[in-house]
């Protein structure tokens, strides 16, 4: 095998948080963060003699999750026990769909070095999460919180179609995209609101099987993922070049070490029993219902990625940032909306470029910038009416993310305004000419650096202030002697 | 199909019921006996039936997502063996 070339092939399952206020199956509340065990019912505590009644809002968010990635909704879904023990688990098994998911054969598209890839989705279900158990600090005892029992979970399974850890990270980021710009999931990877499995398993390239795969659980961050599929591919490909099988396994990633480590073999993995849990009925969606929520649904981040590109002009590389959020495209239509002259690659540079920098400086989000839409669009039409150079513009921003007002009034306080007076910048030229006089013969000698310092001299001798446009035509007029 | 004994002791040890011997070859003939059964059913013809997946033929009824439940965490873990901090105490599990 050695000096074989090799593919690595992965799939992810991941977590979506539902964003509903109570639990799937019970009216407790499912904020994040209350002291432990204040938000576990007797539902979620699996008290005898309690049932489980299904909530409206996660199945909504189901069924919009379905019409987002273009996936068959089954009609007549069905829960089922997943059956397995531990002290987090109060009733010994996991409510869950098995046979029948509400969601099936989707697909999403994502961005590669080459263009787009479709990545199929096999199935989405709906289940609850288990509680938290805390091994620290009780004598020798594990403490249990379960406040987050019960909580609604979409796990979203993928078909093995990626091929690197970075297509994995491609995936797990417009998924991560798509949730939240759909609002079922407010995707807080810190808070566990979206987490990711990862199957990796590798084969020489041009073989048609699949190779033995091993799974690493509850990546809770796009970093995680990358490292930790790069490692476990690595460490396949190093065994099996050593002359080892590889073995089925659950494999947990040590973010410190960057190593993957065995969770669970093969031979110890869950036996799960599934069967339809007798205490739900089937449920059966209302062709009115979804078609009330398809109606509903938001212009999606490739719809927008399409348009901006075909009716604005935009770069692909552009319309892929601008839609990297719902909030940033929000933002960037509101700005554009608002510029005086239409021009979407201004509005585009600025959103991605100062703007993004100074909300990434103070880790703020685009929804709470400080300069909304409106202002900035006064900004920036003073640079399409000439009133400020690009650079000068960049200075009125920063007055404006320090609260000194909007553009107009930190313009007229700082007397930021642009020399566009043709014959002052003349002015200006003469004296610079006259004092730098080596470089007007240096130029006229047809060396053309010896321009870039004379506009230098001019734009100091401006304070900035003149039109580099303007500028730069006057003075090569005047050099050129075609004054 | 039928259960051997090594079967029926992995049953139990999965659902975590203690079960010795001779319980166990008891359990083992009621439930090839239940099997049997079954395989009984399997010779009706059911070519274009749809399966149902519950006893009753009607459909779950959904409810509104409105946090109903108060916290009654004081009220719970008064009959609960052992709490410190809010949490429920286990014997300690570490898989």
């Amino acid at each position: 095998m050695n000096g074989a070339r090799w593919e690595t092939v992965i799939g992810l399952e991941v977590h979506a948080q539902l964003s509903t206020r109570s639990k799937i199956f019970s009216g407790a509340a499912t904020a994040f963060g209350a002291a432990p065990n204040t938000q576990a019912c007797a539902v979620d505590l699996a008290l005898p003699g309690v049932l489980p009644v299904l909530n409206r809002g996660a199945v909504e968010r189901a069924i919009r999750f379905a019409l987002a990635i273009g996936a068959r909704i089954n009609r007549i879904n069905v829960f089922d026990r997943k059956n397995y023990f531990y002290p987090d688990l109060p009733k010994g098994y996991q409510i869950s769909q098995f046979a029948l998911p509400i969601v099936e054969a989707g697909a999403l598209t994502i961005g590669v070095d080459d263009g787009e890839k479709v990545i199929r989705i096999t199935r989405a279900h709906l289940e609850e999460d288990a509680g938290k158990s805390l091994h620290e600090d009780y004598h020798g005892m594990t403490g249990i919180d379960l406040n987050r029992a019960g909580t609604p979970l979409l796990e979203i399974v993928s078909e093995p179609d990626m091929r690197s850890a970075k297509e994995a990270v491609a995936y797990a980021r417009a998924l991560h995209t798509l949730v939240t710009w759909i609002g079922i999931c407010d995707g807080n990877m810190q808070e566990g609101s979206f987490r990711v499995d990862a199957n990796v398993s590798v084969r020489p390239v041009g073989q048609r099987e699949f190779g033995t795969r091993r799974e690493i659980k509850n990546l809770n961050s796009f970093r995680f993922l990358e490292q930790a599929i790069d490692y476990e591919a690595r460490w396949q490909i190093e065994r099996i070049e050593d002359g080892h099988a590889i073995e089925q396994a659950t494999v947990l990633f040590d973010p410190d070490s960057g190593e993957t480590r065995m969770m669970r073999s093969k031979e110890e993995a869950h036996d799960y029993r599934y069967f339809p849990d007798p205490d739900l009925l089937p449920v059966k969606l209302d062709e009115d219902w979804i078609e009330q929520l398809r109606s509903a649904l938001p212009e999606l981040p490739a719809q927008k990625r399409a348009r901006y590109q075909a009716d604005l002009g935009l770069s692909a590389y552009d319309a892929g940032a601008l839609t990297a959020s719902r909030a940033t495209a929000e933002y960037f239509e509101a700005l554009l909306a608002a510029l005086p002259q239409a021009d979407a690659k201004l509005a585009a540079n600025w959103v991605m470029g100062d703007l993004s920098a100074a909300l990434n400086k103070v880790e703020r989000d685009i929804a709470d910038s400080p300069v909304a839409p409106a202002a900035l669009a006064s900004l920036l039409g003073r640079v399409q009416d000439g009133t400020l150079s690009g650079k000068l513009a960049k200075q009125v921003f920063e007055a404006m993310w320090a609260g000194e007002g909007d553009a107009d009034t930190i313009i007229a306080a700082r007397g930021l305004r642009q020399l566009s007076d043709s014959g002052a910048i003349e002015a200006l030229i003469d004296e610079v000419m006259a004092a730098n006089a080596k470089s007007v013969e240096e130029f006229r000698a047809g060396k053309e650096k010896a321009f870039n310092a004379l506009v230098g001299q001019v734009m100091k001798a401006s304070k900035g202030k003149a039109n580099p446009a303007q500028v730069n035509a006057l003075l090569r007029r005047k050099l050129t002697g075609m004054d | 199909m039928s259960l051997s004994i090594d079967d029926v002791a992995r049953i139990a040890k999965l659902a975590r019921i203690r079960v010795d011997a001779d319980e166990a070859s008891a359990y083992q003939a009621q439930l090839n006996g239940i099997l049997g059964l079954i395989e009984q059913m399997q010779a009706v013809d059911t070519a274009g039936i749809e399966p149902m997946s519950h006893a009753r033929d009607v459909h779950q009824r959904l409810r509104a997502d409105e946090v109903s439940e108060p916290d009654r965490r004081a009220a719970f873990q008064a009959v609960a063996p052992m709490v410190e901090d809010g949490l429920y105490l286990v014997p300690k599990v570490i898989e």
